[in-house]
């Protein structure tokens, strides 16, 4: 048993995913408190030189050909191996395509707790404490982290990536892996996202559209506003999974992070998937008939205004401004 | 091809949120339940590839107010099999106690491919998936949009952030976390609902030997303080949208 706190480092075709520096952030704060060391783990190929901004103590690096790609359940072996042997206070996951089946699989073939959503950790008195955030970011929970060993899913917000990030690169540890042997899941192949769409995380204006919008045919609304004022149309999930636009316009954890001058969240209800890949944008204005609905939070200026009204007569008075 | 397909209902966020005077759980008198949206999408994956290869689908949920809706649209939409979990669980119960005790009725099932909605917005120990098949000895694929069976074999479409897709081979039997069917879930109309009530019957079937222990302890619950309110503009759409194209000048996007 040690008072460590183990990182998950996160990667994904060479390039370390930014959740990665938000769990070293956190895994700071609770090893100041634990009294014990950040560790990276670090699964792959090839990928010792890779976490060299990476704000830890060290890492363990496991490499193998078997791990050049994510795969869950070799991975998965690889780290109960490395957990049940130290037994860290905690073990830090992104709460992402990759560490939430990872965190769900060892908590119950290690028999450990596991604590999801979490966004913040504190310390009182040398007792570490997580804060989730449940219910689409509306509601927060917290509680005593559990002990010896907790297994942590994170998401982002409670952090910036900067603090996670380090100018000295750490010292790698190059770990033999166990003897491995593909599983019952193999990767096939990636599927390139589609090109030849634009690329909305360069646009400068997005006219953004959710749910709230109703039908297909509501969109055209939309288009007519963008091309308007010169921007370019986005979506949330449920327009995108309607089939009302394509996938290319997806702005999320599961689409792309966007930093206009101009955000137009229209019908947008603003949950944390959504939400985090916008709080780089310059300006984020809202129409949403809910007044309490969290997009109202990240946004500048907001209307409750039913959208359907609203956007005709915005678009007629920009295409006036503009003559 | 026998797929179950274990559903969920879940708060409505659009509702107001009321946290019980306990201050550690919400007030489950003032709640709308929903189904969970990823749970539409799992249902229509069952009902996919039912069509297109053939099989049965068991459709399963909590005992919740609600659920029989949930159990009979499934039914309308080609669900062959409904199951309502009853027993004394309230919110206290977490994921792994329930998990445990879903894989102990979804073992004698003898299914080939379970399908779970990706994740429910208030599971504090993590998303049932991965717990289900680790206690069913599955493997577990997540964050899937897409999937073909062959020869015992499930192919997945795992999404990662940016549009990336994952094409991975799984071996059956397992567990998807499905973020998104192969189509957009169907509508049925409310006829064929009140059909379904009069041909489909729903079982009852005991969940038992809850065991929550080990898991996180919630000491509070509490709205966020947010660390900023927008500026809200009032008045008629023509006055709102005025206002907006001043802001859009000052912006410089004008
Ligand atoms: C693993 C995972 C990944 C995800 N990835 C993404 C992602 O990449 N991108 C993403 O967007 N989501 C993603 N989601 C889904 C996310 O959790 C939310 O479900 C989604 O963002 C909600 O989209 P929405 O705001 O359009 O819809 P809703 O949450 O349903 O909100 C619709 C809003 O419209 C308002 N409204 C309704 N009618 C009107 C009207 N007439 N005028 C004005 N306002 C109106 C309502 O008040 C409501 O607030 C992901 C979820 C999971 C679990
Ligand atoms: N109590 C439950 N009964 C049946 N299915 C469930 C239950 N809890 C979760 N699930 C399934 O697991 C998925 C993920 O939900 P959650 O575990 O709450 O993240 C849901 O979409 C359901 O498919």
């Amino acid at each position: 048993m040690s008072q460590d706190i183990y990182v998950i480092i996160e990667h994904l075709r060479g390039q370390i995913a930014d959740i990665s520096y938000v769990l070293c952030a956190a895994a700071r704060q609770m090893a100041a408190a634990s009294g014990g060391n950040v560790v990276g783990l670090l699964l792959g190929h090839n990928v010792k030189d890779l976490a060299q901004d990476v704000a830890v103590d060290r890492v363990l690096a496991v490499d193998d050909p078997l791990l050049a790609n994510f795969v869950p359940d070799v991975y998965q072996q690889v780290l109960a191996n490395l957990i049940s042997a130290s037994a860290p206070r905690a073990v830090l996951f992104g709460d992402t395509s990759i560490g939430a089946e990872l965190a769900g699989a060892l908590s119950v073939q290690l028999g450990l707790p596991l604590v999801s959503y979490c966004r913040n950790v504190r310390a009182d008195d040398g007792r570490l404490t997580y804060v989730s955030q449940l219910c689409g970011g509306k509601v927060m929970v917290e509680g005593e982290l559990p002990a010896p060993t907790a297994l942590v899913a994170m998401v982002p917000g409670g952090y910036q990536a900067e603090q996670g990030k380090s100018t000295q690169p750490p010292p790698v540890e190059t770990v033999a892996p166990p003897a491995l042997a593909a599983g019952r899941i193999t990767l096939k192949q990636y599927i390139e996202p589609e090109s030849g769409d634009v690329d909305i995380s360069k646009e400068a204006i997005l006219v953004s559209v959710g749910r709230g919008i109703q039908n297909a045919d509501n969109i055209e609304l939309v288009r007519e506003l963008a091309e308007a004022i010169g921007g370019v149309v986005s979506a949330s999930r449920p327009v995108v999974d309607q089939g009302w636009l394509p996938t290319t316009r997806l702005v999320g954890k599961s689409g792309k992070r966007v930093k206009p001058r101009l955000y137009l969240a229209l019908g947008i209800s603003g949950a944390p998937e959504h939400a985090e890949a916008i709080t780089d944008s310059q300006t984020i204005i809202a129409v949403n008939t809910d007044a309490s609905a969290p997009i109202f939070d990240i946004a500048r200026y907001g209307t409750t205004l039913d959208l359907l009204d609203l956007v005709p007569v915005l678009t007629e008075k920009v295409r006036q401004a503009k003559q | 091809m026998h797929i179950v397909v274990p559903v969920k209902l879940v708060p409505d966020l659009v509702e107001e949120l009321v946290i019980d005077p306990s201050g550690t759980t919400l007030d489950p008198d003032t709640l709308r339940l929903q189904l969970n949206e990823f749970d539409g999408h799992a249902i229509e994956q069952a009902i996919l590839l039912k069509e297109r290869g053939g099989g049965q689908v068991t459709v399963m949920a909590p005992d919740v107010e609600g659920v029989d809706d949930v159990l009979y649209t499934a039914a309308a939409k080609g669900a062959d099999r409904l199951i309502k979990l009853c027993g004394n669980f309230g919110q206290s119960v977490n994921n792994h106690a329930m998990a445990c005790a879903v894989a102990n009725l979804i073992k004698p099932l003898q299914p080939d491919l379970v399908l779970t909605g990706v994740q429910s917005h208030s599971d504090l120990d993590g998303s049932m998936g991965p717990l289900l098949a680790a206690y069913l000895g599955f493997p577990y694929v997540g964050y899937i949009a897409g999937v073909t069976l062959s020869d015992g074999r499930a192919v997945v479409r795992k999404e990662y952030p940016g549009g990336l897709v994952a094409e991975m081979e799984v071996v059956l039997p397992a567990v998807l976390g499905i973020q998104a069917a192969d189509q957009p879930p169907r509508y049925v109309a409310f006829t064929r609902i009140r059909q379904a009530m009069k041909t489909a019957s729903i079982e009852e079937q005991t969940v038992e030997g809850l065991d929550v222990s080990g898991g996180p302890t919630v000491s509070r619950m509490y709205k966020p303080e947010a660390a900023a309110r927008a500026t809200m503009i009032e008045g008629k759409p023509d006055e709102v949208a005025s206002r907006l194209v001043e802001l859009f000048r000052e912006l410089g996007v004008l």
